[in-house]
């Protein structure tokens, strides 16, 4: 523990968020989703995002992880200012740098879990032995190794979650988000959902950025963040 | 960069249900195509495959059918002593003057009235013809009022089972036996003997001569010779020549195949343009995940195309299946040139089939393309907050 303190003060923040806004223009209203927010999140943390519904949490996190502009302010990741990159590069750079986890687990329903696991790796110039053996691992990881052959609509809502989890960690992206990832689970495969997650950030050194309104889940991040109308609120 | 192709083919068959009125409709275009395309390849094969290379067909000049042909007795004696011409061991020149006549006959089943094409032969021009065998009864004896007819002809008209006979001209002709043309045009004909033929049907003048030459060169010389020769206005040409310039009758139908296809084609685009919209509609998020993964709009639409494609392609093998169903099945139409009974087989030819698929993937692919670019249009975001 103390190591890794040292380490993340050492290190440049993974995350360096400042004077982010995010305005949406809903005919004659606008709606400020992002209210100037500035935020440097280390790496290794498990950082939670916190907030009332409509607060701005999904909204950071896909700028986060490039999925959405901000309507002004900067975004760096690892050094890289992804508000400047064009759809292709971002399309590149979220294939390298992030791994993502959603509420309804987003698994293409016509592959089974080890081809979902996969389908990120078709996007490197891995080999297919390369290919075959990371998703193994990844698999493992989440301890489904066993159920690959398996289509999503033939496992649990937990099991397809974990399927997903291994889908974002195959890649072995630095960042890891995920959007109240235990939103449609029972209290038992959210544990098992979270407990994965914590591992990632505390034995893989992953940074994970997690949105959840439940502060039980919110009790495995290392670190917790909380979002009032668009602005943080500590 | 692409999208596993499984990823595709599975799309397109996990909602068989929903497709499948597109892939029946794909499959009833390409059944139509197919169909009216192995009509005319039919067609073209009963007329391309008649003939014998080595033979010489005689006809008068501007006659568009053997049996529109009046040569008179005069240019027959001219033309047989011709030294071009191939003789028998016996010195006798091989040569066989015919006689074609329509005749009207009732097909069976009282299915009303059509021409049937007669050919008064010789000897010398079953020689010529060896494409045409029995396949039952015997051959007719001179002067005995004696017909073979052709057994796929024999199937459709009344009174031409073996031992039946029917009233032609002055004369009750007897069926003694029927003929195989080996899916030659000799299988829409009805053979009988040459003289008694010009008896009956009180004809002074042949139709046509076939010839035999004694070589190419002498072939040659010998088209030159009756097509140069003033005293004659007579048309020569080789024998499959003829036969295949009328070929020019399939054109039509192949013409209505393509037309028919074609305005149909339209129809299964836009069933295939709906069935893709509802496709993409349906899974807008798992698009928006698969950019999110780093797929670019390329991917996704290369990935729809290729479902699209292979929807209408299972259309099109339907079609094709359905099509081939028909191979081989005999039916008959008017001949352009001689309103007679012409028989043929449907020909589902591979090339036909090759055709018929790749249409419906044509199909398949224009359907899609307006629905696929709509889906890698969505922003990622917008694709993503979809339920
Ligand atoms: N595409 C959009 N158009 C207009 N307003 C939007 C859009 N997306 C989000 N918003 C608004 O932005 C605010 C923040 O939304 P969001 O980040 O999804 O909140 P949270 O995830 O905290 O529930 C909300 O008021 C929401 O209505
Ligand atoms: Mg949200």
């Amino acid at each position: 523990m103390f190591v890794r303190f040292m380490a993340a003060e050492a290190e440049e923040p993974i995350v360096q968020i400042r004077e982010l806004f995010k305005v949406y223009q809903q005919g004659e209203i606008n709606v400020t989703a992002l209210n100037g927010i500035s935020l440097d999140i280390a790496r290794g943390e498990f950082l939670t995002l916190m907030g009332p519904s409509g607060s701005g949490k999904s909204t950071l996190l896909h700028i986060i992880a490039g999925v959405d502009r901000p309507s002004s302010g900067s975004c760096h990741v690892q050094g890289i200012d992804v508000t400047a990159l064009n759809e292709s590069e971002l399309a590149d750079w979220r294939n390298h740098n992030v791994g993502f986890v959603f509420q309804t687990f987003n698994l293409i329903p016509v592959l089974t879990a080890y081809e979902n696991v996969e389908l990120p790796l078709l996007l490197t110039r891995l080999s297919s032995g390369e290919r075959r053996r990371q998703v193994q691992t990844a698999l493992e990881l989440v301890g489904l190794a066993d159920r690959q052959h398996h289509l999503p609509r033939q496992l649990s809502g937990g099991q397809e979650q974990r399927v997903a989890i291994a889908r974002a960690l195959v890649t072995d992206p630095s960042l890891i988000v995920a959007d109240e990832p235990t939103g449609n689970l029972d209290s038992h495969s959210a544990q098992d959902v979270l407990t994965i997650l914590q591992s990632l950030s505390r034995s893989a050194g992953k940074t994970v950025i997690m949105v959840t309104h439940d502060p039980k889940a919110a009790a495995y991040g290392s670190r917790s963040v909380h979002l009032e109308k668009g602005e943080l609120s500590n | 960069m692409a999208l596993p192709v499984r990823y595709s083919f599975r799309n397109a068959l996990v909602r068989w249900r929903s497709t499948l009125a597109t892939v029946l409709g794909i499959a009833l275009v390409v059944f139509v195509f197919v169909l009216l395309q192995s009509l005319a390849a039919g067609i073209e094969k009963s007329s391309g495959n008649t003939g014998d290379p080595r033979n010489i067909l005689v006809v008068r000049k501007g006659a568009t059918a053997e049996s529109a042909s009046l040569i008179s007795r005069e240019n027959f004696q001219q033309i047989q002593y011709f030294e071009e011409i191939a003789r028998t061991e016996r010195g006798e020149p091989i040569i066989s003057a015919d006689v074609l006549v329509l005749i009207n006959l009732p097909r069976r089943n009282n299915g009303g009235e059509a021409n049937v094409l007669l050919r008064g032969v010789t000897p010398r021009g079953m020689e010529l013809r060896p494409q045409v065998s029995l396949v039952a009864g015997r051959w007719f004896t001179p002067g005995k009022r004696e017909v073979v007819v052709s057994a796929k002809l024999a199937r459709r008209f009344a009174n031409f089972d073996l031992g039946e006979s029917f009233r032609s001209g002055s004369a009750q002709l007897t069926v003694v036996g029927w003929l195989d043309g080996g899916g030659s045009a000799f299988d829409s004909e009805c053979w009988l003997d040459a003289d008694e033929a010009r008896a009956i049907f009180e004809r002074d003048m042949y139709s046509s001569f076939l010839i035999r030459p004694k070589d190419k060169v002498s072939g040659t010389n010998l088209i030159a010779r009756i097509e140069n020769d003033r005293r004659f206005k007579l048309k020569a040409e080789k024998e499959v020549e003829y036969y295949r310039k009328q070929t020019m009758t399939a054109a039509p139908i192949k013409w209505l195949g393509g037309f028919l296809a074609v305005m149909m084609s339209v129809g299964a685009v836009f069933a295939a343009m709906n069935t893709m919209y509802a496709a993409v509609g349906a899974r807008t998020r798992e698009i928006g995940t698969l950019r999110v993964l780093g797929f670019r709009r390329r991917a996704v639409v290369v990935a729809l195309l290729i479902e699209g494609g292979f929807l209408a392609f299972l259309g099109g093998g339907l079609g094709c299946a359905l099509a081939f169903y028909w191979n081989g099945y005999t039916t008959a139409t008017l001949g352009f040139e001689t309103f007679s009974e012409i028989v043929f087989q449907f020909r589902v030819t591979p090339l036909l089939v090759i055709e018929g698929l790749f249409f419906a993937v044509i199909v398949g692919v224009i359907g899609t393309l307006l629905p696929a670019v709509r889906a890698s249009r969505l922003p990622v975001i917008v694709a993503l907050k979809s339920v």
